[in-house]
């Protein structure tokens, strides 16, 4: 595997070729340098000879191991263990004997290769499951011809068909050079386990990579060696989309351990795709970095300069005086206009009680613990191969092939584990930055690595925003009216930026009358993009949050005020025809109140405080309940969080399930402490310092409970992150009777006697 | 430039870098070890753990001109020490890893505790690990996994 960059990559060659270290991608990563520690179970199985493809996922070697591609790129949510779990289960495999590899990108392979939206369970349920029975019942003909029995008269254990009525059994490795040349059945025609016979999904499936992991392995990105690559750091304008006029080349140039340095031109006009910059390549990485101190760039910083979060907060208060630029809709099929808003308003001032709040919350920054990086090679002979931590190689692959200026069939991209994601890596930057510095850098292969600082300047933000509730409540402490002036970010072509938005059906839109939410935008120059929970990490708290506050005014316990909402449709969308089923959200909502003690929390002392809330995202229904103590001074902590998930019939690997639900938590509470902001177009923040992630000792005690549903199974990666942020704020209030309207929390804000 | 003799994991090697090259890019760049992990530079985030003479150090906050003699663990050794061994193993029971960039860091934080204190409480795992970021928020497995290793009681003892 040394000479990388001339082995051949063929799927045979490939298996036999990582027999001596387990899976290691595509021949060109360093080798193992470690023996296991004895302490832990051996590795995955390694085919003793060589195996036999049965369709695009499934190979099996006459040895009886069982190799299945894992096609999605794996950021921490679990998927490379997931999917193969759906194939080996109908493919009854036995999982002892399962080995899994990382696919490449490659589409027409695979389909579709993604790791956002929580998308990957109810996209590949049913087709991945499909896959598996696709190959079983291969060999369950090849079987039949053998024994010269029809297929009807014979079954599977985990690996073995077997042929009940003689006793005889045949190992899957025995039959598959048979059943490989046989016609694939169609999808359709097949019959699908019966749930109670599952072997696999359903069962805590350990992460797969973890011995791997544990052991130091060189699995991530950042850890990927290529002969003969220089290492190169990659210097941006501060104010985004600001170009380069001239810089001290020759000086870097002279800097010893440095061997090039070079100008990179911007291509295109996506704000993460390859901007102006100064590469430094180098013979190791930290000497590049360092060399990056002695540069001295001239910037045309262009009109984002001008830009800042104090000036935001000054358009905001002003646009938050006037009426909405516009109005979001359609809903009900009618969209809003002047004139319902100016309705909503009027019943707004007519109700027995109005309540009236604004509530803002930061730009946010993804921050992965794994830095921005990407190796690549930019060849003579005009083919490109790059190994990317990406989460969304297709993007990336069109990035490079535009800067790069070879067509997309020309480029190799090889999927590496990433050291986290929460849609940072749906951006592509770092892989056409690496492609377009190899090339530039006359056809060496690459490694591009960031630092921390510039991950946290150069980042597709979760957008800020401003959101102005006004709600009326009637004589019976039912909320009758609600508008929202909601202020975000918006681009020249007048529409919001990126994720800056909040859904036009946004609940309690659909369960109360005289709902209508406007919107007006100021002028940002910054990239913005999907954060873990995209829009509903953000959206969830303010409505959630000023939803407490109109219970509380109406003098209704919180969590009952949300079961009377959720059955209180007043449209058909709402009551079950749209998206959202209001019967398994109020099913949530009551089960957490349950397992928390809700009704318990009166005997709380000051100073301790539960809140309630829930949301509907990426089609998961969670409830959670927060338990938080705050001291005199305002220090406060979360004790716990009780959550309960609806995400369908089947928990398909209950530990990495659960392990998504408390990252979440954990996740959603350190979001409550952080912000980015911008002055003269830059971003202020720096590195862990100034933009905390939650410790140890801040991460609550979590109770993950599902509720399972007959329904067909959805996803995890997010839906359990939105609720905890206004769950903790509502229980702030309970705890010190101090609204939280802005996030970050200010801890002076909570101080009590 | 100039030569440095350090022990890494009980092998000795000598590398010609910068007296202020950090230990980390070191490990990662010259002796290719890239088990010890970057984060942030700043000792701010603990991805970078390593032992030195068994006590956690942030490699990339070390200048290879401070370590001298000083024995170097990393995640690639600390399989060959038993305590080593029982938190990589505890690691793998309590299914403790989402992206698992940090837990190199984490798994050598948590063998530094057990080795100076062999029956860590709640309080002692805080004090410890506070320094160790998980972006994924693994604390609750990083905190279970600790006590299996430790073969204490796996309570969370912590007010509620």
């Amino acid at each position: 595997m040394a000479d990388g960059m001339t082995v051949n990559t063929s799927r045979r060659f490939f298996l036999l070729a990582s027999a001596a270290g387990g899976l290691v991608l595509a021949g060109c990563m360093t080798p193992d340098t470690t023996e296991g520690g004895a302490a832990l179970a051996a590795g995955p199985p390694v085919p003793k000879q060589p195996v036999v493809d049965m369709n695009n996922f499934v190979a099996i070697s006459p040895d009886g191991t069982i190799r299945i591609m894992a096609k999605n790129p794996e950021i921490g949510q679990g998927i490379k263990t997931m999917l193969p779990m759906l194939i080996a289960e109908e493919l009854d495999a036995d999982w002892s004997k399962v080995t899994i590899e990382q696919g490449d990108a490659d589409q027409k392979r695979y389909g579709s290769q993604i790791a956002g939206g929580s998308f990957a369970t109810p996209q590949h349920w049913v087709p991945q499951r499909q896959v598996g029975r696709a190959a079983r019942e291969m060999l369950l003909q090849a079987a039949a011809a053998r024994l010269a029995v029809p297929v009807s008269e014979l079954t599977t254990e985990p690996s073995m068909v077997v042929h009940a009525a003689t006793s005889k059994k045949i190992p899957y490795g025995d039959l598959v050079a048979d059943a490989a040349k046989l016609t694939p059945p169609d999808p359709a025609s097949l019959k699908m386990k019966d749930p109670k016979d599952y072997r696999i999904i359903g069962k805590d499936m350990r992460n797969w990579d973890t011995p791997r992991i544990v052991r130091g392995e060189p699995i991530f990105g950042i850890d990927v060696t290529v002969p003969g690559m220089k290492y190169a750091n990659y210097v941006k304008c501060p104010v985004f989309a600001g170009k380069v006029v001239s810089a001290n080349l020759d000086e870097i140039k002279a800097i010893p351990g440095v061997t090039d340095a070079f100008v990179v031109r911007q291509v295109g006009t996506n704000l993460m795709g390859l901007m102006d910059g100064v590469a430094i390549l180098g013979d190791d990485w930290w000497t590049v970095k360092e060399a990056a101190k002695k540069l001295k760039v001239q910037w045309d910083e262009g009109a984002t300069a001008s830009q800042s979060t104090a000036s935001f907060d000054q358009q905001a208060a002003t646009l938050a005086k006037a009426k909405p630029q516009g109005y979001l809709g359609p809903r009900g099929g009618a969209a809003p206009t002047e004139a319902t808003w100016a309705a909503a308003e009027d019943a707004v001032n007519k109700a027995a009680k109005k309540v009236e709040a604004s509530y803002t919350y930061p730009f946010l920054v993804h921050a992965p613990l794994e830095p921005q990086n990407c190796t690549a090679h930019a060849k003579a002979d005009g083919t490109v191969e790059i190994w990317a931590p990406t989460q969304l190689p297709g993007q990336g692959i069109g990035l490079v092939a535009e800067a790069v200026g070879v067509a997309q069939d020309k480029i190799t991209c090889h999927m590496i584990r990433c050291g986290g994601g929460f849609g940072r890596r749906l951006s592509n930057d770092f892989m056409v930055e690496a492609a377009a510095i190899s090339k530039q850098a006359g056809n060496i292969p690459v490694k591009l690595v960031w630092t921390r600082e510039q991950d946290m300047a150069h980042d597709p933000y979760r957008p800020g925003g401003y959101h102005n509730f006004r709600a009326g409540v009637d004589a019976q402490g039912a909320m009758v009216a609600l508008t929202n002036h909601f202020i975000t970010f918006g681009g020249a072509n007048g529409q919001p930026l990126g994720n800056a938005t909040s859904p036009p059906t946004e609940f309690p839109s659909g369960f109360i009358p005289n709902t209508v939410y406007g919107q007006s935008l100021i002028p940002g120059g910054m990239p913005t993009g999907p954060l873990r929970a995209p829009v509903s990490n953000a959206v969830c708290w303010a409505y959630q949050s000023f939803i407490d506050e109109v219970a509380i005014a109406a003098g209704k316990d919180p969590l009952q005020f949300r079961l009377d909402l959720l059955n209180s449709a007043v449209t058909a969308t709402a009551g079950g025809k749209g998206p959202m089923n209001a019967q398994r959200m109020a099913d949530v909502v009551r089960i957490v109140g349950e397992r928390s003690g809700w009704a318990n929390r009166g005997s709380l002392p000051k100073g301790t405080g539960m809140g309630v809330a829930f949301y509907f995202s990426h089609q998961g229904y969670f409830a959670q309940v927060a338990k938080v103590k705050v001291e005199q001074n305002g220090a406060w902590r979360v004790l716990k969080v009780w959550n309960v998930g609806d995400v369908g019939s089947t928990i398909i690997n209950p530990t990495n399930a659960r392990n998504q639900v408390e990252g979440s938590i954990v996740d959603g509470i350190s979001e409550m402490h952080q912000k980015i902001t911008f002055d003269k177009g830059r971003t202020v923040q720096t590195n862990f310092y100034d933009m905390p992630l939650l410790r140890i000792d801040y991460a609550p005690q979590i109770d993950v409970h599902f509720h399972t549903s007959n329904n067909a199974p959805t996803g995890l990666g997010e839906p359990a992150l939105p609720p905890v942020l206004p769950a903790v704020s509502n229980a702030l209030f309970a705890a010190t009777g101090k609204r939280i309207r802005t996030l970050p929390v200010a801890q002076a804000e909570l101080r009590w006697t | 430039m100039a030569n440095y003799t350090i022990n890494v994991n009980g092998k000795t090697h000598t590398v010609d870098v910068a007296g202020d090259m950090p230990l980390l890019w070191v490990l990662r760049d010259k002796i290719n070890l890239k088990g010890t992990k970057f984060g942030c530079g700043v000792a701010s985030c603990g991805a970078c753990t390593v032992h030195l003479d068994g006590k956690v150090a942030r490699a990339c906050m070390t200048p290879i001109s401070s370590v001298g003699g000083q024995r170097v663990t990393t995640i690639e050794g600390i399989g060959d020490t038993k305590t080593g061994q029982a938190v990589q193993k505890a690691w793998v029971d309590v299914d403790v890893v989402q992206c698992g960039y940090c837990q190199a860091g984490q798994i050598m934080a948590a063998t530094a505790l057990i080795n100076s204190n062999s029956r860590p409480t709640d309080k002692d795992i805080d004090t410890a690990m506070q320094g160790n970021a998980c972006r994924c928020g693994t604390y609750v497995r990083i905190r279970e996994a600790i006590k299996t290793a430790a073969g204490v009681a796996k309570t969370d003892t912590r007010e509620v």
